[in-house]
């Protein structure tokens, strides 16, 4: 944590970030710069939209009398009452459907999944009556739902509690994905996701649920809300860019300090928006850097940083003067075992080698099967 | 279940319900199970089966469906009185002419693909025009119908004017989803007609949902006026799904202002109900999330009528769900693309001989309601206004190139909204990268 906010202050202090200067000045000087538990960010974002809108509701298991299954919901029942914190029971493609219904009657459900692997026996109704119900209704019938959860890892429990589904739902037009970081894209992301008029998919992430940021002021306010489909560079850097989504941004910016120490300057970007990808930050940030790797917690076949390669191919191959790096979860269903574990996910040494890899400091390793 | 209650459930289900046989209204043939409830309120002691009064309570506001005892009785008397008469010369003729609609559109339907003019996934409607006109006919324009493929009659009943629905078939720009969707996915918001889902069972959550904002809407909103009801129209085929069995229980549960109907006309492409299901009794499966399962003859619009009334009364009222098993047939395969093989051709021409169509006829003529005349002007109406829907479907255009790409998402470009409420796209600061990020 304190890693992080060490972070925070060396970006505050740069002069190409492209935040107001109020807002850096708060972040780089002030000592007394809010911090806030992704937790209670996700808590009081569902509480600003729910008295903001009284059409907004909240459903799904154990997110009222329990408080929510990781407590992210904890107090929204005693203040909006059984009506509007419903708790469901263990039917996920019926209630899933029974949002997407009032969704197209102008209602606007939040449809909490207890982890987005409960969200395979709802997958129907994400997919085909709400990511489609726009077009095929020519306009009709827009479907303002937003389907949260924790996504991918968590620690020791197993293969079918641990699989990452955000190239599943990235590759589905007509819905938008979001995966924030820290407290602050959690809080802006999840408003604009609510009042969105699309269907988006939020995917958290549960080790991210108790780890504390610093908030500016800005982001406290109810009326906060970050932009759909825009990347953020959390560090700048020249020499070789890493990006990064959720629980990643944080390892990519140990790794960043790690390699900085090296002489390697690494840009992270937290891509925020996996579905519309901001390929144009990407594509940016590689034709300044030229050198890319991506990092992602999911399985490597047909994952996001296989789309971010492609982009990037597409968009700026000139510019590159090394092979896409790709750093990915092990392509094996998640083990149990506390050090198979670790072997399978993404860990900052791996980060760190790769982006030397990039950078030509390394032996070339044999291709990992 | 366990094997001790699973005798006496064999004879639990027949009371009040069951239109065919008797009606016993013993309530001591209620279902028991030792797994009823996990709330202390519900405990459930299968020794005292006989008198929890949540079961009687549950009893008395089932419906009864009286059609079949007052057809009994008025054969009976052999002279019906204009006062027993199921319906009035209006309703009568509003009736027959929505069902003929139904069958000419769908035989045009036909033809019009074997000209190469429809194209894809077609599912006919042909025989089964009764349970359409049976409870559409009595719903407001805002209350919703949400189908599955085979849509075509729902959504003329529910007033989609037919041109609308041919041009939807063709696949042109004019269509009701202005040809995004085909035949399989009509929606339309003016009529409140919701689908068109492909999948099997889909519509029944979604028809959940919106059973469930009419609610939200009447008890959060505070929109005290709001009584609309939902109509869910769906097979025998599904009624083994998960989902189904889902939305019983929550429908039942919240108390839901919604109608469950099953379509059942005994086949699932070429899967016979008998071959798919454990108890082919639907109707069974009602009382057992605790709402009132009915089962009418889906061959005889005015049964349908009758039972349907009571439903959506039921609903509106704010008693809840009602699920209502319509026993029907139909005519043609299971789509265009069926070569419909394995059904039996005495079954088939069992339930041709019940067509609705000349069964209402024969009730209008035979009861003096209309002549022969004026059905006749009915069917050359009808026959008109469809011939009048191809050739408007013909005329219009195909979608613009551009239409590929609209309308993905509400939103225009995917940047969502912005604090001020608008879309964040229509700031120009945004779009010119110096707003804050």
């Amino acid at each position: 944590m304190w890693g992080i906010l060490r972070q925070k202050v060396v970006a505050g202090g740069s002069p190409l970030v492209r935040i107001r200067p109020v807002v850096s000045a708060l972040r780089s000087y002030s000592s007394a710069a809010k911090e806030m538990m992704v937790r209670d960010a996700l808590n009081s974002a569902l509480d600003e939209e729910m008295s903001a809108d009284p059409k907004v509701f909240l459903m799904g298991e154990e997110v009222g009398e329990y408080q929510g299954a990781y407590k992210i919901s904890k107090g929204l029942l005693d203040k909006y009452g059984p009506e509007r914190v419903l708790d469901t029971p263990i039917t996920e493609a019926g209630f899933t459907g029974i949002g997407v219904g009032a969704a197209y009657y102008g209602l606007k459900p939040v449809v909490e999944f207890m982890t987005f692997n409960f969200s395979m026996q709802a997958i129907d109704h994400i997919i085909n009556s709400a990511a489609k119900s726009n077009y095929m209704s020519a306009g009709q019938m827009p479907v303002p739902i937003v389907f949260r959860g924790p996504n991918g890892a968590a620690a020791g429990v197993g293969a079918q509690h641990s699989h990452c589904y955000a190239a599943w739902y990235a590759s589905c037009p007509g819905l938008k994905v979001l995966a924030p970081y820290n407290s602050e894209d959690a809080r802006g992301l999840l408003k604009a996701a609510i009042r969105d008029p699309d269907p988006v998919v939020f995917l958290e992430n549960e080790l991210l649920y108790g780890e504390s940021f610093p908030v500016s002021a800005e982001a406290l306010d109810s009326s906060f809300c970050l932009p759909i489909g825009k990347a953020k560079i959390e560090r700048e850097g020249k020499d070789v860019t890493i990006t990064a989504f959720s629980k990643m941004v944080g390892f990519s910016l140990k790794a960043a300090d790690i390699l900085a120490k090296e002489g390697i300057s690494a840009e992270v970007i937290n891509l925020r928006s996996i579905r519309p990808l901001d390929r144009a930050t990407i594509n940016a940030s590689v034709r300044k850097t030229n050198r890319l790797v991506t990092v992602e917690e999911g399985f490597p076949q047909h994952g996001i940083g296989a789309e971010i390669c492609t982009s990037v191919i597409e968009d700026s191959f000139g510019y590159l003067d090394a092979p896409v790096e790709r750093i990915s979860g092990a392509d094996v269903p998640m083990p149990y075992a506390a050090n198979l574990e670790r072997m399978a996910v993404p860990q900052v040494e791996d980060i760190v080698r790769a982006a030397k890899r990039a950078c030509y400091r390394a032996r070339p390793m044999a291709a990992v099967a | 279940m366990s094997s001790s209650t699973f005798s006496s459930s064999i004879n639990a289900i027949k009371p009040c319900f069951c239109t065919t046989k008797n009606h016993s209204l013993n309530p001591s043939s209620i279902p028991t199970s030792s797994f009823f409830g996990s709330t202390h309120k519900l405990r459930y002691n299968p020794l005292t089966a006989n008198s929890p009064s949540f079961f009687k309570k549950n009893r008395q506001t089932h419906i009864v469906a009286v059609s079949d005892v007052k057809q009994k009785q008025q054969q009976l008397k052999s002279t019906p009185s204009l006062g027993n008469l199921l319906i009035t010369k209006e309703e009568g003729l509003e009736v027959y002419e929505d069902m003929i609609l139904g069958r000419s559109f769908e035989d045009m339907c036909a033809q019009m693909y074997y000209r190469g003019k429809m194209f894809g996934f077609v599912h006919l409607y042909n025989g089964q025009e009764a349970v359409s006109s049976g409870f559409i006919k009595l719903l407001k324009k805002q209350d919703t119908v949400v189908s599955t493929y085979r849509d075509h009659v729902h959504a003329l009943s529910k007033g989609v004017p037919a041109r609308q629905v041919m041009s939807e078939l063709f696949g042109k720009t004019t269509g009701c989803v202005r040809g995004q969707g085909g035949s399989m996915h009509m929606f339309s918001k003016e009529h409140n007609l919701i689908g068109g889902f492909a999948f099997i069972g889909e519509g029944i959550p979604i028809a959940t949902g919106t059973a469930f904002t009419s609610k939200y809407n009447r008890e959060v909103l505070k929109q005290a006026d709001c009584d609309h009801v939902t109509v869910a129209f769906f097979g025998d085929g599904t009624c083994n799904n998960g989902q189904f069995f889902e939305c019983l229980n929550m429908a039942a549960l919240w108390k839901l202002p919604i109608v469950f109907v099953v379509e059942n006309n005994l086949w699932a492409i070429g899967m016979s109900h008998l071959r798919a299901t454990s108890d082919p009794e639907i109707w069974k499966k009602g009382p057992a999330f605790g709402m009132p399962g009915v089962h009418v003859d889906g061959m005889d619009v005015l049964k349908v009528r009758e039972v349907a009334k009571e439903a959506v009364e039921r609903a509106r009222r704010g008693d809840g769900p009602t699920l209502v098993e319509c026993e029907t047939y139909r005519f043609r395969g299971h789509s265009l693309a069926d070569p419909d093989e394995l059904r039996d051709p005495s079954e088939k021409a069992h339930y041709a001989a019940r067509d609705p169509i000349t069964a209402l006829k024969k009730y209008l003529i035979e009861n003096k309601l209309a002549s022969e005349a004026e059905l006749k002007a009915i069917e050359k109406k009808i026959d008109e206004l469809v011939e009048e829907a191809v050739e408007f479907a013909d005329a219009s255009p195909h979608p613009a190139r551009n239409q590929l790409l609209q309308n993905v998402f509400a939103d225009p470009k995917g940047f969502g909204i912005g604090p001020d409420g608008k879309y964040r796209c229509e700031d120009p600061k945004f779009t010119e990268g110096t707003a804050h990020v």
